[in-house]
């Protein structure tokens, strides 16, 4: 015992070290894995409270290109509206008018990073705005990502540029789909993997989210197809996606939370047993 | 002893902002950030416990994760870091270590340059390592450790020389 007890004390520093090394090696690892709540994240008081205040600061230098983007939003939507009598035939996917399935909450984003391996958000809105993990988050030109953690105030969103999200995607021109990930270079593009061998795959041609994920509405945009390629197998497209959003630079965004959502679940869980 | 702590708490406490609000979104070339906030590990007095440095590295580490939404990986990084600061005083100070006597303020430039290139390397390696958690991804973590590694060494030196000189 009283070996023991010495071993211990002449060590001490070797073992302290060795404890927090595998406390922190451990929430790395966490991190790692798809969708767990972790302990440590950006949704709470103190972060938020900071990322806020420099927020609140350094906003009004880019009013004016929040503004022109509105604007573009608005000349859009307005299109659409003038035009529906005329788009009624082809096939438009308009949140707003599928029977109110999906409710639209803005919020401002307070950190944005896009260099890391895993991206995260924070935003400004969390639980006392009933927002809730896997909500859908977009922003006036296509997907952002999915809501990860929520505390009262703040939410962080897992952003597309993530090793860890996958997304349900297809082609808006048929509807093959396959599930979107990223590879981590660049924040410009992103891959759409396991698209069927039988599918129309044309340079140029736009990448909509699928309708599949209960998260995010069908035909919501995505990207343009870049480039394609045939994987190893030979059965299935690989195919880069350019975004329409530029990832490094997002102001404003719109969560999506599909009202439907825990009715598919529970079908779907149902019928897996 | 109270000026002591008052110092490195205020170090402490900037150099954790200034990383989070500032130095984490420069994103020089895209993916070019600098890690300043080892500074606190570097010039924290070498005649204190060594187990109060361990434990503070951690908790700093750690609030970096959690501004930058990273998992554990500045907390890991910077542990080590702390743990390895002997050796790495040992050997750009060697004699003036061992008489526990180095003063960051009135070195020579070239034992603190070592001194930093050596700990930054390291923390570096090791952040980027677990960051991107893939064994095929070993040419991005070696890029980015050297290039982020350049650009933190470069303002390391800096902060330390602009803020130390003029205590004579």
């Amino acid at each position: 015992m009283q070996q023991i007890i010495n071993f211990v004390i002449r060590n001490k520093t070797f073992l302290l070290f060795l404890f927090l090394f595998c406390i922190s090696l451990a929430l790395t690892i966490q991190s790692h894995s798809y969708h767990r709540s972790k302990f440590i994240n950006s949704a709470n008081a103190l972060s938020g409270g900071v990322y806020g205040t420099v927020n609140s600061i350094d906003r009004y230098f880019d009013l004016e290109q929040e503004n022109k983007i509105l604007a573009e939003e608005n000349k859009r939507l307005r299109e659409q509206l003038l035009n529906a009598a005329n788009l009624e035939n082809s096939v438009v996917i308009d949140t707003s008018i599928s029977k109110e399935n999906y409710r639209i909450t803005i919020a401002d984003v307070y950190k944005n990073s896009y260099s890391l391996t895993n991206n995260y958000l924070t935003i400004n809105k969390g639980k006392n705005d009933s927002i809730k993990q896997d909500f859908g988050v977009i922003s006036s030109k296509g997907i952002v990502g999915i809501i990860d953690n929520t505390s009262k105030n703040y939410a962080t969103v897992l952003s597309i540029l993530s090793k860890r999200s996958k997304i349900n995607a297809q082609l808006k021109s048929s509807n093959h789909i396959g599930s979107l990930t990223w590879n981590g270079k660049t924040p410009e593009f992103v891959q759409l993997v396991d698209v069927s061998k039988f599918a129309p795959v044309k340079v140029g041609d736009t990448i909509v989210t699928g309708g599949q994920s209960s998260i995010f509405p069908k035909g919501i945009n995505i990207g343009s197809i870049e480039s394609f390629e045939t994987d190893i197998s030979g059965d299935t497209y690989t195919i880069q996606v350019k975004l329409f959003n530029d990832m490094t630079n997002i102001g404003t965004i719109y969560i999506l939370e599909n009202r439907d959502r825990n009715e598919i679940l529970n079908l779907q869980n149902g019928s897996n047993e | 002893m109270n000026s002591v702590l008052g110092v490195n708490s205020i170090r402490f406490i900037v150099l954790l902002l200034v990383q989070v609000i500032i130095c984490s979104h420069i994103n020089f070339l895209g993916y070019i950030n600098p890690y300043i906030y080892i500074v606190f590990i570097f010039l924290f007095p070498i005649r204190e416990e060594r187990l109060i440095l361990l434990v503070t590295s951690f908790l700093l580490g750690m609030l970096v994760d959690m501004f930058l939404d990273s998992g554990g990986v500045h907390a890991a990084a910077s542990v080590v870091l702390a743990y390895a600061r002997p050796v790495f005083l040992k050997t750009s100070f060697g004699m003036l270590y061992e008489h526990q006597s180095i003063k960051f303020s009135n070195t020579e430039l070239g034992s603190l340059i070592t001194y930093i290139t050596l700990g930054t390397l390291t923390h570096h390696l090791i952040l980027f390592s677990l960051e991107v958690f893939n064994i095929s991804g070993i040419l991005l973590i070696l890029k980015k450790t050297l290039f982020s590694s350049i650009f933190t060494i470069i303002l390391c030196v800096l902060i330390i020389i602009l803020f130390s000189r003029n205590k004579k």
